[in-house]
């Protein structure tokens, strides 16, 4: 429980929920009827819409990205670092939003929703989302709020995606686009680490085809495998080195299987508190949208080709110890960008804390990010 | 507005306005952010140091925080009118490299740097017996970021060997100033040399 909630915060929120009646068509052949879209706000929107911004969530965040829910929780959103009042996405000047994508299992429609038709819970049939389909369901959600043009839209790692994907589709709706620690397409060796993600989530005895919650069980074992994967790739080996070295969690070798390292128990630890917040169903959907997303297939591979209805004016960020979203990734996106002759710029943040970076309040990251916000409330509406 | 460095402002009168630039070591963006209030040119600055990347930020200079070093091959062939390096030239690893490069990617070139062959560093080395400290020059040669200092005869000699052709040449004092004296001994009197030059 936050004892005081800082000053700097957004303090407590509560979400609201978008239910969308017109249906809506997705990549993969098949339409989505009617769904919910949870999502936050953060500050006021002008009289002239003018300073909204979107926030677009990554992998396994959601739709709570700043503040608390209630006195009660120990811990605040998921971009608290970044989010409030005086931060570098300032909620004095900014009217924010982040919502809970398609196929996500917080509050927006999902496998774990009731699917209409059968009335009973999606699970597996839940159709395979793209970040396509979620930028078009996040447009329907800003019509529904008022915004013609957002301010901004702000995203890293996967968000980063649905970000550059909102510049290709609606180029005229976002006059700014950040895009942090992310890239253009994944590499074989992510869409690896995604695929070995899912073998343990489907090879788990519990998870039943997907149907697991009809067998009142989970595929507990595989979700937690699946996490603690991603959290190495998340982290450098610096920064694993830094945070747990050898540590022995008894301060001597046992000669069993047990947690004996400390980094075991991190590892286990963060795998165990994951299985009780999040849907394998919906684990596999957000890795299948990772590995899809590919903005320049549509343009035989070419990136330049794909960016060259671009407007909004773009800052990249990428971070030198990320190796899952590399720096060289980054630049791909600032070189299409400036083969476009586009507005951009880019800094490459010194962090040794891996691709997990981009959620910290890094100084020269923080100092660029909120030179950069500044910018854009200074700008207002062209 | 405070004024503009010296060498600035004299290669802010050679570009052409409505035209494209690329500023290679742009620092905090104070040429970018000039060029692009007078004489209305779009541009990209290249910068290393991360404070001056947030400083071009807060100007809205597009900048690409980048290592000179490591080359320019993500540009194009001519795809800027101008690319613009200002007391950059003598802290690269290879000089020469980065000037065809210049030429590559823009249809002019525009350098300046610390004329290594001033009276005052001579006269330092000659009769002092240690390495020239200066305005233009006030790093000690144990610290100094300047591994490649040339004076304007060497480097009038580098752009016959490349094949590069001399627009204009321009020297000052670190005041701003064009005697006469610099005109007709340019490479004894003037402290800051500015080169405009092209494919020959």
């Amino acid at each position: 429980m936050p004892q005081s909630i800082a000053a700097d915060s957004v303090g407590l929120v509560t979400p609201q929920t978008r239910h969308v009646n017109q249906p809506l068509s997705l990549d993969c052949g098949r339409t989505l009827d009617q769904y919910d879209l949870i999502y936050e706000t953060y500050g006021e929107l002008n009289s002239d819409h003018s300073n909204a911004i979107l926030i677009c969530h990554a992998l396994s965040s959601d739709h709570h990205a700043a503040g608390y829910h209630s006195n009660d929780d120990d811990k605040p959103g998921w971009w608290e670092s970044a989010i409030g009042p005086g931060k570098p996405i300032d909620t004095r000047r900014f009217f924010v939003v982040c919502l809970n994508n398609l196929g996500g299992c917080r509050g927006s429609t999902g496998p774990t929703s009731l699917n209409p038709d059968t009335k009973k819970i999606y699970g597996p049939d839940f159709p395979v989302v793209t970040v396509r389909d979620w930028v078009n369901s996040q447009e329907r959600l800003a019509d529904s709020l008022g915004v013609q043009q957002w301010a901004a839209i702000i995203g890293g790692s996967l968000g980063g995606m649905q970000v550059l994907q909102w510049a290709i589709d609606y180029p005229d709706k976002l006059r700014h686009a950040v895009i942090i620690a992310s890239a253009p397409k994944l590499s074989a060796q992510n869409i690896a680490f995604n695929e070995v993600a899912r073998q343990a989530i489907m090879t788990d005895p519990d998870f039943h085809d997907g149907r697991y919650t009809e067998h009142n069980t989970r595929p507990r074992r595989g979700l937690m495998l699946a996490r603690m994967l991603g959290h190495i790739t998340y982290l450098s080996d610096d920064a694993m080195r830094a945070k747990f070295g050898r540590d022995l969690r008894e301060g001597k070798l046992n000669f069993g299987f047990d947690v004996e390292f400390q980094v075991e128990s991190y590892l286990r630890y963060q795998g165990q508190a994951f299985v009780e917040r999040f849907d394998a169903n919906t684990y596999l959907l957000m890795t299948k949208a990772l590995d899809y997303f590919d903005p320049a297939a549509d343009c035989g591979g070419n990136l330049s080709k794909a960016l060259k209805h671009v407007q909004a004016k773009s800052l990249v960020l990428s971070f030198t110890s990320d190796w899952r979203f590399s720096p060289s990734r980054s630049r791909e996106i600032v070189k299409a960008l400036l083969d476009g002759d586009k507005t951009v710029s880019y800094a490459e943040i010194e962090a040794n804390q891996g691709h997990d970076a981009f959620l910290m309040p890094i100084p020269h990251y923080f100092d660029v990010f909120r030179a950069y916000m500044e910018r854009v409330a200074e700008e207002g509406c062209p | 507005m405070s004024e503009l460095r010296p060498d600035l402002a004299n290669i802010s009168g050679w570009i052409k306005p409505g035209s494209r630039v690329l500023d290679l070591g742009c620092g905090d963006g104070t040429l970018l952010d000039h060029l692009k209030i007078h004489r209305n040119v779009d541009g990209y600055g290249l910068e290393i140091d991360a404070e001056n990347v947030t400083a071009c930020v807060r100007k809205g200079v597009n900048v690409i925080q980048s290592n000179l070093d490591e080359g320019l091959s993500e540009f194009d062939e001519d795809s800027f009118d101008y690319v613009v390096m200002t007391q950059t030239l003598q802290a690269m690893q290879f000089p020469d490299k980065l000037l065809t490069e210049m030429l590559r990617i823009g249809r002019e070139g525009i350098v300046t740097f610390p004329n290594f062959g001033h009276w005052r560093g001579r006269t330092q080395l000659a009769l002092g017996g240690h390495m020239p400290l200066s305005r233009a020059l006030p790093n000690e040669w144990y610290n100094t970021p300047n591994i490649h200092l040339c004076t304007l005869k060497d480097f009038e000699s580098l752009c016959k060997n490349l094949g590069i052709k001399i627009l204009k040449r321009s020297v000052v004092d670190t005041a701003h100033r064009t005697t006469l004296g610099m005109r007709l001994l340019p490479n004894l009197l003037g402290e800051i040399a500015l080169y405009r030059f092209k494919r020959a």
